[in-house]
């Protein structure tokens, strides 16, 4: 488009801007009862097609569980999402209005999209309790940060999650000195905090023992309502016992979708897991 | 917030402050009003020594703050010192008037030699000490900040972003050496006569140096403590050890490295522009990468992320560095080198980190005793 059309185009009356219609509405809207829109979505790197035209919808409060064989796609699919990749073609709404791909990190973050990564991440040197109220949802811009004081609303909202991931006792620890599971879970709880609308987990029970993954179960499905949830995960007793509905990606699209049996008995899917 | 709140919990600080606080009494006693003849006296040399490297350690601070709390290892803060080194002797020039070798009333000695006709633009209003005093700040301020937004905004992390500044100091030092750019070329700026109409050779003004310097790193240490002991330090700490991660939870990264990087570099220009009156020298060798280099040495021996080790490393150090290039000129180097492989070897945390060592060397220790006493 030559720059005289560009200027023509944005001139029309009976269009809005879309950059200024992404910034002036920020306001979730899930009326349709979906928050999380990708459509014809694609992504190559140096000619590998790591997201291949998908299109994967998640509904409001929904517990999604995504499984696929390595270099499916699942990552790069939260990159999308998260802002840290820029697809080539597509497009990724969240709810009905807000762009995603007009978006920054911080500015998807603070609209309500958590991240878990796969490799547990939380602040070190930081207690249980510190790392919590980092990630508290509020002003997060320098100046404000700087001159922060924690509220009794705040600290009660800190406890509570630190109850609902179950670190009551950890509180004052360093993070640091948490075992592998239980940073997990805080991490889980750094979401929460963000009071997120989407929460996407990336492998969460990778490396940890059963009870661990039973609890983990237990605190995935007590957010379930309340926030909409994608697990990504490749263990799939851990997928069975959450799972209501199962998405399979395969080379960069989706493959299947449906209830566990519905997918497992799926001739592809098995096709794709055995001919490994 | 008090004092005593940002102060809390910071052992080492605290013991800091209050020796600061010692000397900052005592020194100008002895120097004043003990005589000369008295064992007792601190020659006015001494004086100026201690001053300067009371803002040694305000610099030391400054990079603390940066490397030791955000993870931004900046192998150019010298670069900032040196240019609120320049802010203040561009006043100090200014202040010797028609005092200077040529006579000039206006035209500082070096711009007379050079047959420049008039002062350029950017030596204007530094005949004022508000101004030159601001200006210290203000141009090491804008520098980091024009670098921090280019450097942080395209996310240039860890080893690049340390040869960038490193960069930047040497192109500094190349732009200074020149003679065509106002500064007074290879030679600098020297010869000050006076500084606020007070004779820059006396005694007391030399003694209000020493007690200017231990109220800006008194000072400059309250403001940084208060910076690591609010949310916005942790958020620091934070990216310093998983900047993704903080990213994710809603905070904009650059911006939080682009504020305390150009915090950090107005310290370091406050600590520059009190430097060199005491030495009486400001020269383009202030900005060579060895500076900037040795500086980050002076903190990793101290102990990093500390801010009170920084200050002890800085003083310990260039205390030997006096005491070496004095009576073995030759091994300075060999020494300082040495320090530093044994720092990092040994004591990882710095001298700051030899007490909590002692202490569970001790605790490992004492069981292990106990049951010997009681075995037989």
């Amino acid at each position: 488009m030559k720059p005289v059309e560009q200027l023509r185009e944005s001139m029309r009356k009976d269009r809005q801007w879309s950059f200024m219609y992404s910034m002036l509405d920020l306001d979730l809207d899930v009326s349709q009862g979906v928050i999380l829109y990708l459509e014809g979505v694609s992504v190559s790197f140096d000619g590998f097609k790591a997201i291949n035209n998908l299109n994967f919808y998640v509904n409001a409060g929904e517990l999604r569980c995504v499984i696929g064989p390595n270099g499916a796609g699942k990552t790069t699919m939260m990159d999308i999402i998260t802002g840290k990749t820029r697809p080539d073609t597509g497009s990724a709404y969240f709810g009905r209005t807000i762009d995603l791909l007009r978006l920054s990190e911080p500015e998807i973050a603070a609209l309500g999209v958590g991240r878990k990564f796969q490799k547990p991440t939380v602040f070190e040197s930081h207690s249980v309790f510190e790392n919590l109220e980092l990630a508290m949802a509020g002003d997060k811009r320098v100046f404000p940060t700087l001159f922060a004081r924690l509220g009794g609303e705040q600290r009660d909202r800190i406890h509570e999650v630190l109850g609902i991931i179950g670190l009551q006792e950890q509180t004052h620890r360093e993070a640091g000195a948490l075992s592998h599971g239980q940073k997990q879970w805080l991490e889980i709880g750094m979401l929460l905090m963000q009071d997120p609308h989407l929460l996407l987990v990336d492998e969460p029970v990778a490396g940890m023992t059963h009870q661990e993954m039973d609890r983990t179960a237990e605190l995935l499905l007590s957010l379930e309502g309340k926030h909409s949830v994608v697990v990504v995960e490749h263990d799939m007793d851990f997928v069975r016992s959450i799972a209501k509905r199962v998405t399979v990606l395969h080379q960069g699209s989706v493959l299947a979708e449906g209830s566990m049996d519905e997918v497992q008995n799926d001739p592809r899917v098995v096709e794709v897991y055995l001919g490994e | 917030m008090g004092v005593a709140s940002v102060m809390r919990g910071d052992r080492g600080g605290q013991a800091m402050l209050a020796v600061l606080l010692v000397v900052a009494v005592v020194v100008p006693i002895l120097n004043l009003m003990v005589p000369e003849s008295s064992p007792w006296h601190v020659s006015t040399y001494t004086v100026t020594l201690l001053g300067k490297y009371l803002t040694y350690a305000l610099l030391a601070v400054a990079v603390d703050l940066v490397w030791g709390y955000l993870g931004i290892l900046s192998l150019g803060h010298a670069a900032f010192f040196g240019l609120g080194g320049y802010a203040m002797g561009m006043y100090l020039m200014r202040q010797i008037g028609d005092r200077g070798v040529y006579g000039h009333p206006v035209l500082p000695d070096f711009m007379v030699f050079l047959n420049w006709s008039e002062l350029p633009w950017f030596w204007q209003g530094f005949d004022l000490f508000w101004f030159a005093a601001l200006m210290a700040i203000l141009v090491p301020g804008t520098l980091a900040f024009i670098f921090g937004y280019l450097a942080f905004r395209s996310r240039v992390t860890g080893v690049y972003l340390s040869i960038m500044t490193q960069a930047l100091t040497y192109a500094l030092m190349l732009a200074f050496f020149r003679n065509e750019m106002g500064f007074g070329g290879n030679n600098g700026l020297t010869d000050f006569k006076d500084i606020l109409g007070f004779d820059l050779k006396s005694d007391a003004t030399r003694i209000g140096l020493f007690l200017a310097s231990a109220g800006a790193l008194a000072l400059g240490y309250l403001a940084c403590r208060w910076i690591v002991t609010s949310r916005l330090g942790r958020v620091a700490v934070a990216i310093r050890d998983a900047e993704a991660r903080t990213r994710f939870i809603g905070y904009r990264v650059d911006r939080v490295k682009l504020a305390i990087f150009t915090f950090s570099a107005m310290l370091a220009g406050v600590a520059g522009a009190l430097y060199v009156p005491q030495v009486g020298i400001i020269n383009p060798g202030e900005f060579s990468p060895l500076n900037s280099i040795e500086l980050v040495i002076w903190v990793a021996i101290g102990g990093r992320a500390t801010l009170y080790g920084a200050v002890i490393g800085a003083i310990l150090v260039n205390y030997g560095k006096t005491y070496f290039t004095g009576a073995f000129p030759e091994a300075w180097l060999f020494a300082l080198g040495a320090l530093f492989v044994i720092v990092t070897l040994f004591l990882p945390k710095g001298i700051a980190g030899l007490v909590g060592m002692i202490r569970t060397w001790r605790r490992s220790r004492s069981p292990a005793e106990s049951a010997a006493e009681a075995a037989p």
